[in-house]
């Protein structure tokens, strides 16, 4: 490693640094106590004063030189932090960052020693303190111990005595301990260090927190990404190769290829995958320094840090962002003294909030301050020309908001004045536009304003379920997804109906608008359209915006984690498709855009109101630690649910439809003989058991309620008394079991429900099973 | 010595065509095709070139040719546009020719029609005329 390499990776290493600095030093203004925090400055400023002392850049090391002094003071306790010592410090690190910038485009720290900074940073570390001599000395006596001169100075001592207070830490040793942690450890590892080995500090102490992560080059990572899926397509041929092969070892060989591959693949994508939080750990330090400047006071709130982005995104977005956040701060927020009057808490709130939605990454910028002033914004439109009068009277409220979006809003210093917001707002929105996304703003008057800024998913890695229409495989988000429902064919003719030519489809008692994807995708339309094959129609019921709608596909194949690739800018235009992904087989999906299509479909338009499906709207919005259930009755009307996830499909059987092989239920069902699994059987007493059992389904009773499941790769129908809803519960109060087949009862939905054991179900229903496809007869109960 | 350039040649309906070499990232047989409903015509679908999704242009269509004979595999001319890879469907490729400056001759006046604009000119080779495209028009996907 030459000179070079060694400069490069102190400038890359420190101004990481550097930004956890900013973020450190605000979180400790809110904080004072937090030790470890300002332990963590201290050490950072540390290692670079050591590492610039070590390659000559003296400017640079005297300022990290007198930051280091302050800092001390204040780790030792003998200064408290003050809104005075945090914003030198902050200028500290930002001229610190000014000299790194000029060491990487010059080589050379610069020619000035920023004697002002200096200056101030010296009057802090000795207002109103009498020991300073002695603190001083201390910080001195450190940086020599740094330089591994070892004279043996006074705070050796000192270090040697912490040895023993450190664990026995009471509050008059604890600033002693203080002084030990001169080495740049993590304080809880000093004591223990310090018992090992007296001098312990090489300026490599951040290994600890680096070890586990490697720089690596992005070019590199996109070419790695690229030949992995070369591979995967070359892993597929070997695979269809092997299947006419008949070596076992070849297959075993092949087997392990095809496990190795895919984990390959998954593990390459999340390489370039970084959570939000990244760019959002600046903003803390923005929003102080805004609000500072202003005279204001500002809470940043952070929800969803980890949502994952991919890098090229992640970059830029961040100016966007961040003139978002300065935005809010500068002009939403009110003056404390405003803000009182209002009866408002004198601390303006910012909240953001990113999350994946709808194919989507959302993130929101809300504050809670006065909001946009819709009169006046309408009132300059008309003034500059930008809309008539007449058409600004009928603009809603919501698109007057947005209308700072346009450029010639946002030059005008005096639009900005008095509308409280604009400046560079088309620039954001032109960032945003540019990676393909998308910028809204919602604004209540006095109570706040909220951007939300969408994302599309590019090059994310988002789980869709894959389904085959015209011949051709598309891929839908599985975001949008609700429910998947499956007509055979003779219900076809009596299941959709028509409302004055438009399809829709009684999903438990709601009608659901239908959209033909063929029909809306152009495609040549064969004689019998949606049928796939044997008639039968499957139905995606898919959630757009706040409407519900079902698609009809040809068929549905399968769910799968799949990559996003864009789609070219000028296909782009056509709103129907979110992107494209290359399938397992080296084949090309695309990836349906559910608001696209159902915007395309007209499901969703301004007059169309009719909202269905309230609480599922609910249910979907939640959280994601929320379970999705299907909720039920069983026998004698008691409340049940099974995971949805469980669930394969819903379907309805007339009576004349089940037949009865021996003891058994089965039914006739897309070609097979589906057994049929008696709830009111499983759960009855053994005695009534048999009597039940060998019961054929009364002629004259309604439609069987039949819950379609896959376990284990075997299908049956779970036979119930009526299908009540889906819900989206946490289902978090439990109480164990009060009968066989049942996991725990919980509450769901605010009332209380049984969660049935699938496989004990199944294990009570098996030895039927098992002893009918043997020899037909035997109808002795369960186990 | 006068200033050349080189062509990558390719053949559409019989009539010779040339983009600049440089403006060529590779030259590929066919491969499979997914379709893209609800794309301008000329669109043709995305092929897969290893792992990265490309737009094929059906560039008879964009030249406002006859369409090719059912059954016939199209080559793929995968050029750089501003835009990113995009694939030229042709029916058949050339030689790489190297002219002269001195032969290129603009399309005549008798040249009518939209598809001027992405014709830039001939060039006068010995036993015919190689018509020269401009890659960034030949991509654009709207109709001609």
């Amino acid at each position: 490693m030459n000179e070079n390499d060694i400069v490069k990776e102190f400038l890359v290493e420190s101004y990481e640094n550097l930004d956890r600095l900013d973020r450190d030093l605000v979180g400790l203004e809110k904080n004072p106590q937090d030790r470890e925090a300002l332990a963590g400055i201290f050490r950072t400023i540390h290692t670079i004063k050591g590492t610039c002392g070590f390659l000559g850049f003296g400017n640079l090391e005297k300022v990290a030189h007198v930051g280091e002094n302050l800092l001390t003071r204040l780790r030792d306790g003998q200064l408290t932090l003050s809104p005075e010592i945090t914003t030198a410090l902050l200028g500290m690190v930002d001229a610190v960052r000014q000299m790194l910038r000029q060491i990487e485009s010059s080589g050379k720290d610069g020619e000035s020693d920023y004697p002002d900074l200096r200056e101030r940073l010296t009057r802090l570390q000795h207002a109103g303190v009498a020991t300073s001599p002695k603190a001083a000395a201390t910080a001195e006596s450190a940086n020599s111990v740094k330089a591994i001169e070892a004279p043996d100075p006074p705070a050796e001592v000192d270090s040697a005595s912490a040895t023993i207070t450190a664990a026995t830490p009471g509050k008059q040793q604890e600033s002693e301990t203080r002084h030990a942690a001169e080495m740049p450890q993590p304080a809880p590892r000093v004591a223990e260090d310090e018992q090992g080995q007296h001098t312990a500090q090489t300026p490599s102490m951040q290994a600890s927190a680096s070890e586990s992560t490697v720089r690596v080059h992005v070019g590199l990572l996109d070419k790695v990404m690229t030949l992995v899926g070369e591979l995967v397509l070359s892993r597929n041929q070997v695979l269809q190769f092997a299947s006419r092969m008949r070596d076992p070892a070849f297959l075993a060989a092949t087997q392990h290829l095809n496990l190795i591959t895919t984990e390959l693949q998954e593990g390459v994508m999340k390489t370039r995958m970084q959570p939000i939080g990244n760019i959002w750990g600046q903003f803390p330090r923005t929003v102080r320094d805004v609000a500072l400047g202003c005279g204001k006071q500002v809470e940043i709130e952070m929800e969803g840090k980890e949502t994952e982005l991919d890098k090229t995104i992640i970059e830029a977005i961040k100016d966007p962002l961040t003139h978002l956040v300065r935005n809010s701060v500068d002009h939403g927020i009110e003056l404390p003294a405003e803000r009182i009057k209002k009866g408002k808490d004198p601390a303006g709130r910012l909240k953001l909030h990113a999350f994946h939605e709808g194919g989507q990454v959302n993130i929101e910028i809300s504050d809670d301050g006065a909001g946009l002033n819709e009169q006046k914004i309408r009132a300059k439109a008309v003034d500059r020309g930008i809309v008539s009068a007449e058409q600004a009277g009928r603009m809603t409220e919501h698109e007057i908001s947005n209308l700072i979006f346009l450029p010639g809003f946002s030059t005008a210093e005096k639009v900005t004045k008095v509308s409280g917001r604009g400046v560079g707002m088309d620039v954001v929105k032109t960032n945003v536009e540019r990676i393909g996304g998308s910028v809204d703003v919602h604004s209540v008057a006095g109570q706040g304003t909220t951007v939300r800024v969408k994302i599309p998913l590019t090059l994310a890695i988002i789980p869709a379920l894959v389904v085959t229409c015209g011949g051709d495989r598309y891929a839908i988000p599985q975001l949008s997804l609700l429910e998947l429902v499956r007509l055979e064919a003779d219900k076809v003719a009596k299941g959709i109906e028509l409302v004055h030519g438009a399809p829709v489809y009684r999903l438990r008692g709601r009608l659901l608008p239908l959209v033909y994807l063929e029909r809306e995708l152009q495609l040549a339309a064969n004689a019998n359209a949606t049928a796939s094959g044997d008639g039968a129609v499957n139905i995606v019921v898919l959630q757009a915006g706040d409407r519900q709608f079902g698609l009809v596909v040809d068929q549905i194949n399968d769910s799968e984690e799949i990559v996003v690739k864009p789609l070219r800018k000028q296909l782009k235009t056509i709103k129907t498709f979110a992107g494209s992904s290359i399938m397992g087989d080296g084949k090309i999906a695309l990836i349906l855009d559910v608001l696209g299509l159902a915007q395309r479909a007209s499901v969703i338009t301004e007059s169309h109101e009719r909202a269905l499906g309230e609480r599922s709207m609910e249910g979907t919005a939640g959280a994601a630690e929320k379970q999705t259930f299907l909720l039920f009755a069983g026998p004698g009307g008691s409340r049940m649910a099974i995971p949805l996830s469980t669930l394969a499909r819903l379907e309805e059987f007339p009576v004349s439809q089940v037949e009865v092989s021996g003891s058994q239920w089965v039914t006739q069902y897309r070609g097979q003989i589906l057994p049929l699994v008696r709830l009111s059987v499983v759960l009855e007493e053994r005695r009534a058991k048999l009597r039940a059992l060998r019961a054929p389904p009364a002629p004259d009773s309604g439609p069987v309620q039949v819950l379609v499941l896959n376990h284990e790769g075997r299908w049956f129908g779970l036979v119930v008394e009526q299908i009540l809803d889906i819900v989206e519960d946490p289902a978090d109060v439990r109480m164990a079991a009060t009968r066989a087949s049942v996991l725990y009862s919980v509450v769901i939905g605010g009332r209380v429900t049984e969660l049935l054991d699938i496989p004990a179900i199944l294990r009570s229903a098996e030895p039927n099973l098992v002893r009918h496809s043997a020899a037909a007869g035997a109808a002795e109960g369960a186990s | 010595m006068a200033e050349t350039s080189q062509f990558c040649t390719f053949y559409l309906d019989k009539l010779l065509f040339g983009v600049e070499l440089c403006g060529v990232q590779e030259v590929i047989r066919s491969l499979e095709m997914t379709k893209v409903p609800l794309a301008p015509g000329v669109v043709s679908g995305l092929i897969n070139l290893r792992g990265q999704i490309v737009t094929a242009v059906d560039l008879r269509r964009r030249l406002e040719l006859a369409p090719a004979p059912a059954g016939t595999h199209a080559m793929n001319v995968v050029v750089r546009s501003e835009d990113g890879a995009v694939s030229l469907l042709v029916d058949e490729i050339g030689d790489v020719v190297e002219v002269e400056q001195s032969s290129f001759e603009a399309p005549p006046e008798t040249l009518r029609g939209s598809v001027r604009s992405v014709i830039l000119g001939v060039h006068k080779l010995k036993d015919r005329l190689m018509h020269v495209l401009d890659i960034e028009k030949a991509c654009q996907m709207t109709e001609v």
